[in-house]
């Protein structure tokens, strides 16, 4: 009995260690000869193969640092500017701050403010639908709120808000990777700068069409009435095919432009509660 | 003995319910709104300007590049406006708006009723014909007909196969025309004939349309020899035009192919018709017969519609939108597009309004894919519906590319059969369109 | 303005759904049920019940309180398996033998690889055949339960006819002696058979089902068909080889839950192949297995595992089996 455990245990050891030994030749003749440094830099990327780089993954982009002269023009958008540093000191080189960016929402027609004009019947996504015909409500540039950009976010920073029919970015998850943008087949998302104290100042309408047909289609539209350029003293904004655009370089966040806007496109983030203004009236009161 | 075709294929109820309705000229609106874009490839350029009159049949837009078509007034009166307006996907279209003042024709269109039997022009004459009347196939897709009846200089028409299937359920504007313009239509397709230089052609009629296969095979063996009238069972998608062609000839159409391919041109029974019109009689095609039906309505009718008549006049014309109808189809229930609004226009290749109630056509709760196999089964193409809608929704091109998802042709068989009520259709369609852009952008061997 | 709907076509769906399919399954089912009710009375009645109610009740927690998805028992699919099941065991089996069988039929066999159409395995007999391993004695106890309508007939039999075959072969008697010591009688067998799971007791009944799925158009020939011709074929070389040792194809194809295994659990929709050239390869390779088992094997019958060992195939006879292309390899002229 005892002969028998003892002999498969030898027997098994013996194997284990030939085979062991096997193991260790074959690795050692077909060693595969790589920069040891891509794998320095894959383990400082965060490894969400999110591909927002624009490689296929966390390994195609170290071994695109690797080779890089310099690291100008590659960035990890999910891991921002800690990482791309991190990345630089396994390479020995210095690298440029990046401002960081957020995903934001260019369509403010929810249900209330934008009709619906039919109902959709078919495949729960945004693409199939935008193949099919120009959309449920008036306006042919909105939002469809199928949720393709909710699918693709490997990060769960889009939701779709129920109330109004419409995404929504959770700034803190958001890690400006761009998968949402390529979703979206109306291309109403866009990556901006977060901005200082994460305030922001952007419009929330891609319509194109002519102010009146617009504004049929839904209320908050922008109209390219050019009240905004005019408002704004940094000539941040510009008006090309009847739509507002605010240049994120150029413009100071002063507000002025959110409440000139008629149909309240212009939206401000994170600013404090404006104090209302004291009417006329309201001053001769006191 | 009917013919059909080799695999695949469903029997959905044919609902041809309007078929006893004769067709009656749809009264002329008060004012028309004429898309530049109704047939496949580059929309045609507007040649009239605001406050231009035009005549009945006047050509108002010309086809540009060379898969276009001409485009003609479909009334008489003063265009008001060319302006961009929805068409019935809410598309903004360039449409030529005409006020309709009267209905004056064009003094070229030969009005009267005769039959003109004798086939004067030349081939190269009556593609050029048809050309400038801008005939497009009536069967769906509106492919400019002179385009389709001139093969590449390498290949050889050997038949030409006629569609009168109608293999769509509900859809009788194919058998109105054959009962009630029989002969009209033989002689387009002989007029096709000498255009294609081919020397016989088959006529294909589903047997649930007994009246139709007696009138056109008496008139045939009578007087058109060339045209065999062939006998289909009663099968969709029988009038697909690989099927067609499988069914009469046994001969297969190849992935990526074209009829011509298999030395055959398909054309459809209305298109044989607007050719007899266009070459014989001078007419331009600016109207088209036009089923307007649906379970939910007391009258069905068949209408023969000008080109460019409001959606809301239509259903106007019916006596208004019927209450329990949730859906307005343009086509058939299998391939039709649902119109999303209503103040659209109908264009040339519109071939009917089919009303359904949310009990006909909504579609069922998604459930998870049984595995049932019904979808291959019933897939026309040999495909595996099931597999490419995986795929599809991964997003995995390659993977589709070798399930050869190009060869797919949208027939809705699977959708139709699939007892999980899986969207099979929309997926696969949709990345049908993706792979066809990748084969198509390849360097060609 | 009226608010349209849209959507892409097809506009027109067809009448089937998932739910029917599982609905014409269980009718077609029902003769043999009825016929087993005849013969076993109570515990046919019990065990069905036992297995019916299990099934659903398995499914509908596990969707409710762990994957916390949509519960989907109203599509009859746990009804079935647990029918399905309850005709596969002996009838004197005991109620909570049933009540384990559905537990591990749904629990482990459908939903612990994602519910409904990701299973790999046919629950049912993943069931069976955990039972089989598991209590081996309890599932080869083939004595009869008194019954309502047969009180008293033909008290007890030991064992099925396979069984018996197996024990006499093995024994050292030719088929001969066996069948003349047992009086086994083929018509007897075809109108009911006593000796065999629930199921299995008429196996015209079991035929009246089949006829039901394929004019309906549930199921395709093709698997109960290759099924049963190899099952005839691939016995039957042996049975001309050496008819002392070996049954013969008839004898083969009527005992053992053949037809039941290839009517009712091969053509499984979820584990079966979707092509039709996938089918019959499927067939063919149960048919061979199922004789491999039944002649050389521990066990006397063997469909049961054959058709799971197929199961596992069945995604490779997806890949390698497609249906023919319409516009692949043209031959014109």
């Amino acid at each position: 009995m005892i002969s028998t455990i003892i002999f498969t245990i030898l027997s098994l050891t013996l194997l284990g260690l030939i085979l062991a030994w096997i193991l260790y030749l074959v690795a050692q003749k077909f060693k595969v000869q790589e920069d040891p440094r891509i794998d320095n830099v894959e383990e400082v990327l965060p490894g969400a193969n999110c591909g927002g780089c624009g490689f296929a993954g966390c390994r195609a982009f170290a071994e695109a640092c690797v080779k890089a002269e310099d690291l100008d023009t590659l960035f990890c958008p999910v891991g921002g500017n800690d990482t791309m540093k991190s990345v630089a000191g396994c390479l020995g080189m210095t690298v440029a701050e990046k401002a960081k960016q957020v995903a934001v929402i260019r369509c403010n027609g929810n249900c209330d403010v934008r009709e619906k004009v039919n109902h959709y019947d078919g495949y729960s996504s945004c693409a199939v639908m935008a193949s099919l015909y120009a959309g449920d409500t008036g306006c042919k540039y909105g939002c469809l709120g199928q949720g393709d950009c909710v699918t693709v976010c490997n990060f769960d920073a889009i939701k779709m808000d129920p109330r109004t029919g419409l995404p929504e970015v959770d700034e803190d998850k958001c890690t400006a990777c761009g998968a949402c943008v390529k979703a979206c087949p109306k291309s109403i998302i866009e990556l901006r700068n977060m901005g200082p104290k994460n305030r922001r100042i952007f419009v929330s309408c891609v319509n194109k069409d002519k102010g009146g047909v617009a504004k049929k289609a839904c209320d908050v539209a922008c109209i390219g009435c050019y009240k905004c350029v005019k408002a704004c003293p940094f000539d941040a904004i510009t008006i090309t095919d009847n739509l507002a655009y605010i240049d994120y370089n150029k413009c100071k966040l002063c507000r002025k432009c959110v409440t000139e806007c008629p149909t309240h496109a212009i939206w401000e983030v994170n600013f404090p509660v404006r104090v209302p203004r004291k009417t006329e009236s309201e001053k001769n009161e006191q | 003995m009917s013919k059909t075709f080799s695999i695949g294929g469903i029997h959905p109820h044919d609902h041809k319910i309007s078929i006893n309705a004769a067709i009656e000229d749809f009264p002329i609106m008060d004012m028309a709104y004429i898309s530049v874009s109704q047939h496949l490839g580059a929309p045609a350029e507007p040649v009239v300007a605001k406050g231009d009159k035009v005549k009945t049949g006047q050509l108002v837009a010309k086809s540009t590049g060379f898969i276009s078509a001409n485009i003609h007034s479909s009334v008489s009166g003063t265009v008001t406006s060319i302006e961009m307006l929805p068409d019935i996907f809410g598309h903004l279209v360039k449409h030529i708006v005409i006020k309709v003042e009267g209905d004056e024709w064009e003094e070229s269109i030969d009005r009267t009723a005769q039959i003109v039997r004798e086939i004067k022009l030349s081939p190269k004459e009556i593609i050029e014909r048809i050309a400038q009347h801008g005939v497009v196939g009536l069967g769906g897709a509106a492919f400019p007909t002179h385009i389709k009846l001139t093969p590449p200089p390498n290949k050889k028409a050997e038949y030409l196969l006629v569609n009168g299937s109608e293999c769509e359920p509900y859809l009788t504007s194919d058998y109105r025309i054959m009962l009630e313009e029989p002969e009209q239509i033989l002689i387009g397709v002989k007029i096709m004939m000498k255009a294609l230089g081919v020397e016989a052609s088959f006529f294909g009629i589903e047997e649930n349309k007994p009246e139709a296969i007696k009138i056109m095979s008496r008139l045939a063996s009578a007087s058109y020899p060339e045209i065999k009238i062939v006998s289909l069972k009663k099968r969709y998608p029988q009038g697909g035009e690989k099927q067609l062609i499988d069914a009469i000839l046994k001969r297969r159409v190849p992935s990526m192919g074209l009829p011509i391919d298999t030395g055959v041109v398909v054309q459809n029974v209305g298109t044989a018709l607007a050719v007899y019109e266009a070459v014989q009689k001078n007419k331009p095609l600016f109207e088209g017969i036009v089923t307007v039906t649906g379970e939910c309505m007391s009258e069905q009718r068949n209408f023969r519609l000008r080109v460019g008549t409001n959606l809301e006049r239509v259903m106007f014309a019916i006596g208004g939108f019927p209450k329990d109808a949730v859906k307005l189809i343009s086509g058939g229930p299998m391939m039709g597009k649902a119109v999303s609004r209503m103040d659209a226009a109908s264009v040339k290749s519109t071939s009917a309004f089919l009303l359904l109630t949310q009990e006909e056509t909504k579609r069922g709760e998604e459930g998870s894919c049984i595995r049932c196999a019904k979808c291959v089964d019933a897939c026309p193409m040999g495909l595996e519906p099931y597999l490419l809608n995986r795929l599809s929704r991964a997003g995995r091109l390659e993977e589709l590319e070798e399930n050869m998802v190009h060869d797919c042709i949208e027939c809705g068989c699977c959708m139709y059969s699939c007892p999980a009520n899986i969207p099979l259709v929309d997926t696969i369609r949709f990345s049908k369109a993706q792979v066809i852009k990748i084969i198509r952008s390849r360097p060609k061997k | 303005m009226k608010k349209l709907l849209v959507s892409p076509a097809p506009h027109l769906h067809g009448k089937e759904s998932t739910r029917g399919l599982m609905r014409d399954v269980i009718i077609a089912l029902s003769p043999s049920l009825l016929v087993s009710i005849y013969f076993f009375g109570f515990s046919a009645i019990k065990l069905a019940f036992v297995g019916v109610i299990t099934c659903v009740l398995v499914e509908y927690v596990i969707q409710k309180y762990i994957t916390k998805s949509k519960v989907c028992v109203n599509d009859y699919s746990a009804a079935l398996t647990g029918l399905l099941l309850a005709l596969n065991l002996p009838p004197s089996s005991p109620w909570w033998i049933m009540l384990i069988g559905s537990i591990v039929a749904i629990g482990v066999a459908k939903m612990s690889f994602g519910g409904l159409g990701q299973n790999v395995f046919n629950p049912a007999l993943v069931g069976r055949v955990f039972l089989l391993v598991s209590f081996p004695v309890i599932m080869t106890d083939w004595s009869i339960p008194s019954s309502w309508f047969r009180a008293g007939a033909d008290a007890t039999t030991g064992a099925t006819p396979l069984a018996i075959v197996k024990e006499g072969l093995s024994n050292g008697l030719t088929m001969d002696q066996i069948f003349a010591e047992n009086n086994f009688s083929y018509l007897e067998m075809l109108f009911s058979k006593i000796g065999g799971s629930v199921g299995e007791v008429s196996i015209l009944a079991l035929l009246l089902g089949l006829a039901y799925l394929l004019i309906r158009k549930v199921i395709r020939p093709h698997i109960p068909v290759t099924i049963i011709a190899t099952v005839v074929v691939f016995s039957g070389i042996f049975w001309v080889l050496d008819p002392s040792h070996y049954p013969d194809p008839l004898f083969n194809l009527l005992t053992g839950g053949i037809l039941l295994g290839a009517i009712f659990m091969a053509t499984d929709y979820v584990t079966s192949p979707m092509s039709s050239r996938g089918m019959i390869i499927y067939g063919i390779g149960i048919g061979v297995i199922t004789v491999l088992i039944r002649n050389f094997g521990a066990y006397p019958e063997g469909i049961s595992f054959a058709i799971l060992i197929m199961n596992a195939t069945v995604p490779l006879l997806n890949k390698y089996f497609k249906p023919a292309k319409f516009g692949k390899e043209v031959k014109n002229g």
